[in-house]
């Protein structure tokens, strides 16, 4: 085992962790630790934007991003927190610029911007070009951009160190314990702060647009601290997945013009959003997508997608705005975008819940009480600017603005923080976690439990969910949570043991379906990304509440879940029917 | 349809040299090369090991040699490789391997950063953003789309055999700064590369550009920046 020791320590190097690595390591003595090499992270799979009133090609104030991010989160958002990144929106977009990012440019040489779902002038008037892009590849250029900063301020990284635990000292944060992929062996880090930006646990479903490394570590590591994580039934499936693999096509395809077809070539989204149409928000097109297959008007030899038609473009737009996209259509599918529809369906793509924090990146332990030395940002993290749906480009946005104010602030704290006392044994709970795995005869396949939870999953939580179905998928995670009990790794390997890094990451996996499950059976209604069929209406008098859940075990072991809320924080919109 | 995938294996823990192991998967024709390295992972053998992340082609984790040329397994189909015959997969050449398909990349890493990848200004940053026409913009875009992989250098055969050289990779992401109007670096960067392991070992075997898996038309960037060079000096 080694030891280390740094004022603080980034768990993660996405575009969250980069960007906080930027502004704590100007500050003070900074590393970075991931569990991939950087630009490996998800944030480089994000395409179509990251949405700031920067006007730069029609009217627009920071106000209205402020209102649509309120009204696409159907009202559960923290209007403090989304008034902070929308305001600061203006300068992470022009901060990235200087950096060096690749914008598409105006005519007159500003950054361009581009229409996105959900995202409207004056209060839902009609939509706004505010989105600012690089093509297609707009998550890339940020991920790339961030690292290309971090080479030239020298920021440290420990790639390919896992972390497994957050150590804790009299309820402060006072480090991490990390496994060393290459050789197996364990680090321990001593910190005054530690940030997590490790993003989200999208591997709990089968059809993803997620990395399979995104397994919500991070989540899960601080589940098992017995500190909270919020609003965890909110999850974000979105609307155009390849059909049948989930791969993304950016909402920027409907952006600049493409549009949603049924069997019956009908433009469908005409009937659930007038105003707006194929550019509502995310969770009402992949509802409205799941609607059409199930009332049978699905396309392809089962009716199981829609289409999404781009034929109308110029091809010379589509290579020019959305190359990417364009091309998995046709490297995955087969598919030639000029001319013919591409197959689509949703796809689970975004956590809204996660570690609970303020809005300057420190975490909670409660609904008041932060925890000293301990922040989050990014996907991870649940400030709660998404509310009970994202808005598209402000997951790119979020990572800037709150990526940058957990930087800030923890770098602050150290600088007047002591170094707390690490608790006996740092590593004690890693060692038996990893060997307790590596060492085990069992007969269960990591893969095989795992396939069998994403089934569930899909099943059950997803786009449509009843008590029935959410009861369902219970049973079986507890059933699983059995299984994995009797888990084998064939590896018993110390070098770069893939196999049972995956044990591991499969234990997250089961703690966070299990917790997506049980808040969203609890909560009896529908609002954004969570719909319940048997309470189809938002119920703004019981569930204008943030959901609390906390992991408590009693003496003899047994481990339960207890929910508990949180109060919305309302400024100045107050609730409204969604409509688009 | 059962496909025979043949992958070259090494674990230094266990042995001294890499072995051809042969597999045996069921896959559709439209699955890709990664999912049969899952399958084989996941149902067969645990101990297989390879880097994978997006499984899309925009993280460049799974660079590998595939029938004898680079690609990323998880853009590679296997309609498209004759699953009649054996499939063999090994690890990219010319980097050390650390087991199975995983190699080190720090090396390949260390000349990427050493050709200052990142945006040199001077003077007061503007209050709002630079001005760049879509012109400017355009004249470094294909360098742009770099993912990190590898596939590029390690098919190079002045690389596989001259450690101290560059790369294209490197040169690509010097070619990115160099050729944006907003950078002022670019001086120091061709000189960096005007060192005899830069960009004149390139030999204009064009494997890279067959390589990438992104379409980036790596050679011509490396031919554009000995052209920098020499008409900035001559």
């Amino acid at each position: 085992m080694q030891q280390h020791q740094y004022d603080v320590i980034i768990v993660g190097a996405g575009g969250a962790g980069m960007r906080a690595a930027l502004e704590s390591s100007k500050r003070t003595r900074t590393a970075v630790l991931t569990k991939l090499y950087p630009t490996r992270s998800h944030t480089g799979a994000a395409q179509g934007g990251m949405c700031a009133a920067l006007a730069n090609v029609e009217e627009d104030n920071w106000e209205w991003h402020t209102f649509d991010t309120v009204k696409g989160g159907d009202f559960l958002v923290d209007q403090d927190a989304a008034e902070v990144m929308c305001r600061e929106a203006v300068d992470a977009v022009l901060d990235l610029e200087k950096m060096g990012l690749p914008f598409n440019r105006t005519a007159e040489g500003k950054i361009d911007q581009r229409f996105f779902g959900g995202h409207t002038r004056n209060h839902g008037e009609a939509v706004v070009r505010r989105s600012c892009f690089a093509a297609d590849r707009t998550g890339h250029m940020i991920l790339q951009t961030l690292y290309q900063q971090c080479i030239k301020q020298n920021v440290e990284f420990f790639n390919e160190y896992y972390v497994l635990d957050l150590l804790m000292t009299d309820g402060k944060a006072s480090g991490v314990v990390a496994y060393e992929l290459v050789t197996g062996e364990l680090h321990v880090f001593s910190a005054k702060s530690v940030i997590f930006a490790s993003g989200g646990f999208g591997k709990v479903f089968r059809t993803t647009s997620n990395a399979h490394t995104l397994t919500g570590d991070g989540m899960g590591i601080v589940w098992r601290k017995g500190l909270p994580l919020e609003d965890m039934e909110f999850f974000q499936f979105h609307p155009t997945g390849l059909a049948g693999l989930g791969v993304l096509l950016s909402e920027a395809a409907r952006g600049e013009g493409g549009i949603l077809r049924n069997k019956d070539n009908e433009r469908f989204m005409e009937r659930y959003a007038p105003t707006v149409k194929d550019l509502a928000p995310r969770d009402m097109v992949a509802r409205a997508m799941a609607n059409e297959v199930r009332e049978g008007r699905g396309c392809g030899p089962d009716g199981a997608y829609v289409m999404l038609d781009l034929t109308h473009l110029e091809p010379a737009h589509i290579d020019a705005k959305l190359p990417d996209i364009t091309e998995f259509a046709r490297t995955y599918l087969g598919v030639e975008p000029y001319t013919e529809q591409i197959p689509v369906f949703p796809t689970a793509h975004y956590a809204m819940g996660g570690i609970p924090t303020n809005i300057k990146g420190e975490a909670l332990a409660n609904n008041e009480d932060v925890i000293p030395g301990l922040y989050a940002a990014g996907e991870v993290a649940c400030v709660s600017v998404h509310g009970a749906n994202r808005l598209g480009t402000n997951s790119l946005l979020d990572i800037n603005v709150f990526g940058r104010r957990a930087g800030i602030a923890a770098a602050e704290y150290a600088a007047t923080a002591q170094f707390e006392e690490l608790p006996a044994d740092p590593e004690a709970y890693v060692v038996e976690l990893v060997e307790g795995l590596r060492t085990s005869t069992g007969e269960e396949r990591i893969a095989a439990i795992r396939a069998d939870l994403q089934a569930t999953m899909d099943l059950n939580a997803q786009v449509y969910r009843t008590e029935g179905s959410l009861k369902q998928a219970l049973v079986d995670i507890e059933a699983l949570k059995l299984r994995f009990a009797n888990v084998g790794v064939q590896d018993k390997g110390k070098r770069f043991n893939t196999d049972l890094l995956e044990a591991v990451e499969l234990g997250f996996l089961l703690d966070l379906a299990e917790v997506l499950v049980v808040s969203a059976l609890e909560r009896k209604e529908s609002r954004g990304g969570h719909f319940r069929e048997d309470y189809d209406k938002r119920d703004d008098v019981n569930f204008m509440r943030h959901t609390m859940a906390y992991r408590e075990v009693d003496a003899d072991g047994n481990e339960t879940i207890r929910l508990d809320y949180k109060p919305v924080v309302q400024t100045r919109y107050k609730p409204m029917e969604r409509k688009y | 349809m059962d496909v025979k995938v043949k992958i070259l294996r090494y674990n230094p823990e266990v042995v001294d040299e890499a072995e051809w192991k042969t597999y045996s998967v069921t896959l559709q024709p439209t699955d890709r090369v990664l999912d049969a390295l899952h399958k084989v992972k996941w149902e067969q053998d645990g101990t297989l090991t390879f880097r994978r992340s997006c499984a899309h082609g925009v993280c460049g984790s799974d660079a590998m040699r595939i029938n004898g040329r680079n690609r990323l397994a998880c853009k590679t189909l296997i309609k498209d490789l004759n699953p009649e015959k054996e499939i063999t997969v090994e690890p990219i050449k010319g980097l050390p391997v650390l087991k199975d398909l995983v190699v080190d990349m720090e090396p390949f890493f260390d000349a990427y950063r050493a050709v200052m990848p990142f945006l040199v200004t001077s003077g007061h940053e503007p209050t709002r953003e630079r001005i760049q026409s879509q012109a400017d913009r355009d004249r470094f875009d294909d360098t742009t789309k770099c993912i990190l992989c590898a596939a590029c250098t390690t098919s190079c055969p002045v690389f596989w055999s001259d450690g101290q050289y560059f790369g294209p990779q490197a040169i690509v992401g010097a070619h990115r700064f160099i050729f944006d109007s907003r950078d002022e670096g670019t001086e120091q960067r061709l000189e960096i590369l005007n060192d005899k392991e830069g960009v004149w070992r390139c030999r204009t075997t064009f494997n890279c550009t067959d390589a990438c898996p992104r379409g980036i038309e790596v050679t011509k960037a490396i031919q554009e920046v000995k052209r920098a060079l020499i008409f900035r000096r001559v």
